[in-house]
This record gives structure tokens, C-alpha cells and sequence, in this order.
């Protein structure tokens, strides 16, 4: 996969924690991803057609997001529910749309559907093409969250 | 800035509309509606008299750029100020939506003073 498709998805990822949730986050090493079983407990999934068609995910552990969206709304979350699933989606279309910013100053227009979340200890993250899928994780002061950018190849 | 006005906020993600209403209530704003899509938003704006709308772009059944045009083709609502905001940030997207009379445009991720100062230009 071409790496300059990775890039902006950590730099959108970054930056909408930050304004959003007011968070530092710190990124890890990107890998290549074997298996389908996510990393976290609620998943925003996206899918990105353009000069290529692939989907995004962003799936956090249960810690991470109930700090993440406590931030983002300024009120204490303590459960995963549909308030939390709703935020997940609100996130993942925020850093699909930030990364399509950045790629499309570097020639590369991509659209967005709307986005999909799936909740619930080891679930499977489904991507719609059989390209690598690049796994990003991402460290906070409560818990990790990782990316995972796939496309065809 | 007139904060007694009528909002109407329209966004498919309860989370923004969440979002936005503390950052209008902080700014002293009282007079909050909401709408979950466009189609909605139409029935809330026939039913009220809204004095500005807030819309995201990207949404089922109807999207904000459909919306506005809605709102710009109708003569009550015609020169109602407009404000984007939305994660759809592409030249095209904001091109289309000049072209259809926004009256602004707020980029997600946004902090509360973005939209403060948006609102402060479209409302004086």
C-alpha cells in the first residue's frame, strides 16, 4: 500500500482528539494487521471510494473512549451505550474527513460513506477490500485505540 | 451578537448536536431546536420561525447541501443565515455550497471559538 495513504490518517487522528476532546494522544508503530478481531470494544467503521476504494476503522478499548467522549460532551460517561456508538461515528467521519483534506492537497480525492459502529468484546472488523490492512495504534493517558487503513491493491 | 434568536442545529450524529447546543448555550444562545436529517429540519422550519440554521453536510435520506438549497429556494427562509458544519472539507464541497448561499462554513474538528466567530460574522 502506498504509505502516503497512511500518513494523513494518523495526522486527522491526531488533530481531531485534540480539538475535540482536548486530548493528547501519542501514535505507535504501524503494522500489518493478520487478523480480523478488533483491538478494541466499539469500532467506527468507514468506507472511502475515490482513486481507490477501501475503508477506514477506528476502534478503542472501553476506557479510552468512555474518557474520550466524556471530554468531547463535558459530562462523565461510565458505560458503553448508544451514546458512546454514536460519538465512535461522529469521530471516525471526522477523521475520515480530515485525512481526505490532507490527501486531496497531494492530488488524491476520495469520498466518504456514512459511517457504521459495531460494539462488544472481540467483535470482527470487516473491511470491503482484500487489500493489507495497515493497523496504527494509539496511546492516551486512559487507554489505547487503534486505526486500521485498508485498501484494494 | 442576538442571542435570543431561534437555532435550528441539524446533524445525524447526536454527539455534535450535543456539542454544538453547549457551545451555543455557553455563548448565551436559549432558543434551541434540533433536527436528526434534513427532511426533519424541512418539518421543524415549516412548523417554527427559525432565525438561523446549523447543518452538517453528510446525512441519510437528506443532505445539508440539498437542505440549504430547500432553505435558499424558499421565501421565508431565503436570506436566513446559513452555517455549515461539516467534516466535508473538499474544495469541491465548499464551492457547491458558496454556489448554493451558505452564509459560512465551519470545518469539523472545530473549537468552541471557531464557531463563536463565525456566528459573530453572520450575525451582526
Amino acid at each position: 500500500m502506498d504509505v502516503k495513504l497512511i500518513n494523513p490518517f494518523i495526522n486527522a487522528t491526531l488533530h481531531v482528539l485534540e480539538t475535540m476532546a482536548f486530548m493528547t494522544v501519542k501514535p505507535g508503530k504501524p503494522y500489518l494487521k493478520r487478523d480480523n478481531v478488533a483491538k478494541g470494544d466499539v469500532t467506527g467503521v468507514i468506507g472511502l471510494t475515490g482513486v481507490a476504494n477501501g475503508t477506514i476503522s477506528v476502534t478503542f478499548q472501553e476506557r479510552c473512549i468512555l474518557s474520550i467522549v466524556s471530554n468531547m460532551l463535558g459530562e462523565k460517561m461510565v458505560h458503553l451505550n448508544e451514546d458512546i456508538a454514536d460519538a465512535v461515528g461522529e469521530l471516525t467521519n471526522m477523521v475520515s474527513g480530515q485525512a481526505r483534506r490532507e490527501l486531496e492537497e497531494i492530488g488524491r480525492v476520495f469520498k466518504a460513506a456514512i459511517p457504521s459502529v459495531i460494539m462488544g468484546k472481540s467483535h470482527s472488523i470487516t473491511h470491503y477490500t482484500n487489500g493489507p490492512r495497515i493497523a496504527i495504534p494509539f496511546y492516551t493517558d486512559n487507554g489505547d485505540f487503534t486505526i486500521e487503513v485498508c485498501f484494494e491493491r | 451578537m442576538n442571542t435570543s434568536i431561534k437555532v435550528l442545529i441539524v446533524d445525524d450524529f447526536a454527539t455534535m448536536r450535543r456539542i454544538l447546543k453547549n457551545i451555543l448555550k455557553q455563548l448565551g444562545f436559549k432558543n434551541l431546536l434540533e433536527a436528526d436529517d434534513g427532511t426533519t429540519a424541512i418539518d421543524t422550519l415549516e412548523k417554527n420561525d427559525i432565525d438561523l440554521v446549523i447543518s452538517d453536510w453528510n446525512m441519510p435520506r437528506m443532505t445539508g447541501l440539498e437542505l440549504l438549497k430547500w432553505v435558499r429556494g424558499n421565501k421565508k427562509y431565503a436570506k436566513t443565515p446559513f452555517l455549515m458544519v461539516t467534516a466535508e472539507a473538499q474544495k469541491q464541497n465548499v464551492i457547491e455550497a458558496v454556489q448554493a448561499g451558505v452564509s459560512n462554513y465551519v470545518v469539523k474538528p472545530f473549537t468552541a471559538e471557531a464557531i463563536s466567530e463565525k456566528l459573530k460574522k453572520i450575525l451582526k
